[in-house]
């Protein structure tokens, strides 16, 4: 492996975290706030509103049925109108960030979802304000299931990234394709295959690893 | 202390509307332990979930020390129910807070300073007997100590009332018995009123003075638990003796039949 090769995957691995960072740290902030409205809205919830929650879940799940390759391709004026450009890695974290946020937030409220009505109950019988039991109760009891869907999604955007190197987003996927498949380098191929599946597996020890310590402390597991 | 009048309630199934309450008129006195029995489906989780309207009632009023808690709009709801306590069945304590934790939820709700909150949760898990618990989180604790978290927690904002949703029916008979004991003796100490739903005799016998009878979301007897006992008037209350009597007789045959031997 030459040098220039070594430097081309470094640049690429770069651009790949800081585009898995920020779409990540979007898509959740997007994400919380879909699915936390999605069980607070639904019925029997503490700020029940069917219409609200119809709306929200008929666009999410508009947004999931499409192919992320057509989302990134309709998303491209608003990553001009937000960061001026439709190429590179800047101008793929609006799309990926907005391509994630329903999964995200689909993610969210199932985790959410498995908080027991009674905990909820008990938190409204003190008095406690719909803001308090969502804070307070809702999220902190989700945690374990949070930490482990968060996980999940954001090792789907490390796949969304590779997705989007194939139109110009840059990072490990536009190496793969532009040197691995159409330049018929399979050292790149094989060596950018292998970084993703090294950052995947990174992501999903750490998000165990962070499981873990959660679920020590609230019930002395191991 | 607590009217209830007219109060009625319904559910909306794909099979029509179900009446759950109806028509409930109950007078509860202050400083009562007011027990509410009656068989699975026959209402009276509803009732008792009204009072504190985790349920909303169709219609009906219901005062509260004075309040008409059915007429409170949002925010004085809220805070009406952080003067009324409720405990429950499947304890509903939170898994990521420890004891103290648990505990302190109602005062920080309440908005109370932490030094504060700091001597009032361990004056009141000392009442429950649990001061050595409080760094202990839920998982490791048995059905009953998870009741006392629960009634430390009802407790701890100093209310004045009460409400006990079935909160001995997941326990042992032992573990009853000292929860029922406990439930007297903070009832003589803070003079609180307590109103608890059942489907065990036992309980009623143990710790209520007055009780209703509720059977198809109707209210079908009043009156002192050893009335109840002695001489009751509905079917319902009949069918529930007779369950003791029957107990009582196969006891006295089977003594009668041991003496013999």
């Amino acid at each position: 492996m030459n040098n220039d090769l070594i430097d081309l995957l470094w640049e690429g691995l770069l651009e790949t975290l800081y585009m898995v960072f920020w779409s990540s740290l979007f898509a959740l902030a997007m994400g919380v706030v879909l699915g936390v409205t999605l069980v607070v809205t639904d019925k029997g919830g503490i700020l029940e509103a069917p219409k609200l929650n119809k709306v929200i879940s008929t666009v999410i799940n508009g947004v999931r049925s499409l192919p992320l390759i057509i989302l990134i391709v309709l998303l491209l004026p608003l990553s001009r109108l937000i960061v001026g450009t439709t190429l590179g890695p800047t101008a793929a974290i609006v799309s990926l960030s907005i391509g994630a946020a329903p999964f995200l937030g689909r993610i969210i409220e199932s985790a959410l979802k498995e908080v027991s009505a009674g905990k909820i109950e008990a938190a409204k019988a003190v008095g406690a304000t719909p803001f308090t039991i969502i804070f307070r109760v809702l999220i902190p009891e989700a945690m374990p299931a949070l930490v482990r869907g968060i996980t999940i999604g954001i090792i789907g955007i490390t796949e969304f990234t590779a997705v989007a190197g194939a139109i110009g987003a840059g990072g490990l996927g536009s190496l793969a394709i532009r040197f691995g498949y159409q330049r018929f380098r399979e050292d790149v191929l094989i060596a950018t295959v292998l970084l993703i599946i090294l950052l995947v597996q990174i992501i999903q020890w750490s998000g165990d690893l962070l499981v873990k310590s959660i679920n020590k402390k609230r019930y002395k597991f191991e | 202390m607590i009217h209830i009048s007219n109060l009625s309630k319904s559910y909306k199934t794909a099979k029509g509307v179900i009446p759950v309450l109806q028509n409930i008129d109950l007078f509860i006195p202050k400083g009562d332990i007011f027990g509410i029995i009656g068989f699975s489906g026959a209402g009276k989780s509803t009732l008792i979930r009204c009072l504190n309207r985790l349920e909303e009632p169709d219609s009906g009023t219901i005062e509260i020390g004075g309040k008409v808690i059915t007429d409170l709009p949002e925010k004085e709801l809220r805070q009406a129910r952080q003067k009324i306590g409720m405990i429950f069945q499947q304890f509903n304590l939170l898994d990521a807070r420890t004891v103290f934790q648990n505990v302190a939820f109602p005062l920080e709700v309440a908005g109370h300073p932490k030094p504060f909150i700091r001597a009032r949760v361990r004056e009141i898990l000392d009442l429950v007997q649990l001061g050595d618990k409080e760094n202990v989180y839920p998982f490791q604790l048995s059905g009953g100590q998870k009741q006392r978290v629960g009634i430390a927690r009802a407790l701890v904002n100093q209310p004045d009332l009460l409400l006990s949703d079935e909160a001995t029916s997941a326990l042992d008979p032992q573990t009853t018995y000292s929860i029922l004991e406990l439930l007297r003796e903070i009832n003589r100490q803070l003079k609180l009123t307590i109103v608890l739903i059942t489907h065990e005799l036992d309980v009623l016998q143990h710790v209520c003075n007055n009780m209703a009878v509720i059977e198809n979301g109707q209210i079908v007897e009043t009156g002192t638990v050893e009335k109840f006992f002695l001489n009751p008037d509905s079917d319902t209350a009949k069918r529930f003796v007779h369950i003791i009597d029957h107990y009582r007789e196969k006891r006295s045959v089977m003594e009668g039949v041991g003496a013999g031997i």
